[in-house]
């Protein structure tokens, strides 16, 4: 079966500074595949390049075959058009309203008319558990409901891949929880395919189907697998320190 | 056309079936309930709702948004909506969407009356007004604990600043004040001319530029560049949470924040506006002596005996004030920013607006004030 996205030897860098080598990793439809590392050791950049924002310095980002690098400005367009993203902090247009967040994907790639897309807003929305706040400000809802309104940005279109940029960040327990349990229901219910950048354990152990460990030091991925594997079967003392919580030697 | 993705049938007593079929994506738009909804209409007995689907059934939100409202509907009429014949990820989805979700507790979001609105605007701006005058407090208490050395100073932060309103606009304030020079000139000439008094244009322009051009120019130019600068930079201290985190430290924003701004102006102004004098002589001269053929010794001879000492003196009178109204004006509106993106834009436009607002007034107060006191 032809992986949904596809990483090919991807150097990832800013200017001469090289953050990652070589990462090359494959992920197929229905994984909720985790990318997971300590602070700073290119989770965020390595996003950056699967969603388009960044071009790797070396490398393949391959959607369905397809490398998006390689792509002109239509074909990567009509790419970007298949995942959904939900961005760390939300990023929700603050001048526009819940309703009109998740709707304007809607005008812009569909033919719906403005009733239509109402209800097809929504639909979404009260798949994220806020039916009925469509007329409220980003300002004015908490963060844990601009988490889910974003998400309901991010599955406007049906996409085939949804990307989570630290979903559980600045959530509580409780909050984390219940998003960990959406992305699971979407997931099953869209069936989409999912990547979470993360380093949340919680989340990880509690979603996670297959993952990838980038490595500070090293620059490269040191682990792949399920998250529980990984935590049972590993013997690297990096990924064993970071999954257990464990204090690093000699602090 | 609608019959080939709905199909009815009525075999069973009391139930309808639906049998869905085609393309129910939301790239081929998507279908109303309207049909479903007079098949019932003239089967009132209808109490239950079956649905099948064909093998070469396509489908999204589309039909989800369509099975919902159907479903919602069908609540109000009492008749069950049986799922169990759908794809089962379409079960889950719709499941999802009918789940009774914890209400999150949200303010009213209620549309005020046009009369409520006034009256909120109306408050709004009392309510500025204040703020604008506790704010002045606050910046003459923290002068008054910067004279007796009690404030917390920092001498790099100032330095800083100095050189941003400074070195960084003088390109803009040469270019500005050179063409006004030349401006007057020019516009002056052709008047004067009449007369053959051409020789007083150097008397106009310098004056002119003087005693308050410059000054107004400058202040135009330093409330567009430098007040925005500062507002934003404010709007976004307090979108990020570091004004608080000053306060929480027990440094007062005003202090640490307005104080060296305000003092950066106040120091810049007089000097640019210096140089903008000069530079608008200098276009004055150019004009005169390269197109109206003035002899250049004589133009420059007559500028030196029009202006006065003091007419320098109430040009810098002018700039020290609009120095603290831009200063005052860039710095208020980024504290009291919104902590959002477009609190930010809004708190610019407003620096600015009020900037030049305050400079206009205060031009036509310190000219009115000059003209009583005969200087």
């Amino acid at each position: 079966m032809q992986p949904v996205l596809e990483v090919r030897d991807l150097d990832l860098g800013y200017d001469d500074y090289v953050v990652m080598r070589n990462l090359s990793f494959s992920v197929n439809k229905g994984d909720i595949f985790i990318v997971m590392g300590v602070n700073g050791c290119g989770k965020s950049t390595l996003l950056k390049s699967l969603i388009g924002l960044r071009m790797p310095t070396k490398g393949k980002v391959l959607y369905y075959g397809k490398s998006f690098w390689d792509e002109d400005e239509t074909g990567q367009k009509n790419i970007m058009r298949r995942f959904g993203v939900l961005y760390q902090g939300g990023a929700l247009w603050s001048s526009l309203t819940v309703g009109e967040n998740v709707a304007l994907p809607l005008q812009l790639y569909t033919k719906l008319s403005c009733q239509q897309i109402q209800e097809v807003v929504a639909l979404k929305l009260s798949l994220v558990g806020l039916e009925g706040c469509e007329d409220y400000f980003p300002s004015g809802i908490s963060g844990g409901m601009r988490k889910r309104a974003s998400l309901a940005r991010a599955i406007a279109l049906d996409p085939d891949i949804i990307f989570f940029d630290e979903p559980s960040s600045g959530l509580d327990p409780i909050n984390a929880r219940k998003l960990d349990d959406l992305i699971l229901e979407l997931r099953d219910g869209l069936g989409a395919t999912v990547v979470v950048i993360t380093h949340e354990l919680a989340s990880i152990f509690a979603v996670g189907n297959n993952s990838v460990f980038l490595d500070t030091e090293s620059k490269a991925i040191i682990a792949t697998g399920d998250p529980k594997a990984l935590l049972a079967n590993s013997k690297d003392p990096r990924v064993i320190q970071f999954l257990t919580r464990a204090r690093a030697q000699g602090a | 056309m609608l019959p080939e993705k709905l199909v009815f049938d009525y075999s069973i007593p009391k139930t309808l079936l639906i049998k869905l079929s085609g393309d129910w994506q939301i790239s081929a738009g998507l279908l109303s309930t309207d049909e479903v909804t007079s098949q019932l209409n003239s089967h009132p007995d209808i109490v239950q709702i079956n649905i099948s689907v064909s093998q070469d059934l396509k489908w999204d939100s589309g039909l989800i948004t369509f099975l919902l409202k159907l479903i919602r509907e069908c609540e109000h009429k009492k008749i069950n909506v049986a799922r169990e014949g759908l794809p089962q990820e379409a079960q889950k989805l719709l499941s999802l969407a009918l789940k009774v979700h914890e209400k999150d507790i949200l303010s009213p979001n209620v549309r005020e009356s046009f009369l409520e609105r006034t009256g909120e605007k109306v408050l709004q701006i009392i309510e500025g007004l204040r703020s604008g005058l506790y704010f002045l407090g606050d910046i003459s208490v923290s002068f008054g604990r910067l004279i007796t050395g009690k404030s917390y100073f920092r001498w790099d932060d100032f330095m800083l600043i100095v050189q941003r309103c400074g070195v960084e606009t003088l390109l803009l304030v040469s270019l500005i004040s050179l063409l006004v020079g030349m401006i007057l000139a020019f516009v002056g000439s052709i008047q004067l001319k009449v007369f053959g008094a051409q020789i007083f244009i150097s008397d106009m322009v310098g004056i002119a530029m003087v005693r308050v051009l410059s000054a107004v120019m400058t202040g135009i130019i330093v409330s567009g560049r430098i007040g925005a600068s500062f507002a934003a930079e404010l709007g976004m201290m307090q979108a990020n949470e570091e004004i608080d985190a000053l306060k929480t430290l027990g440094v007062s924003p005003v202090e640490f924040l307005v104080i060296p701004r305000i003092l950066a102006l106040v120091i810049m102004m007089p000097i640019l506006t210096i140089y903008a004098d000069l530079m608008g002589v200098l276009g004055g001269f150019i004009i005169s002596a390269g197109m109206l053929n003035l002899n250049p010794v004589e133009y420059l001879n007559h500028t030196q005996n029009a202006i006065k000492l003091s007419y320098v003196w109430v040009g810098l009178i002018h700039s020290i004030v609009f120095g603290v109204i831009v200063a005052v004006a860039g710095c208020l509106r980024g504290i009291e920013c919104e902590r959002n993106a477009a609190g930010v834009g809004i708190a610019t436009t407003s620096a600015v607006v009020t900037g030049i607002t305050g400079i206009v007034i205060a031009t036509a107060i310190i000219t009115y004030i000059c003209q009583f006191l005969g200087v």
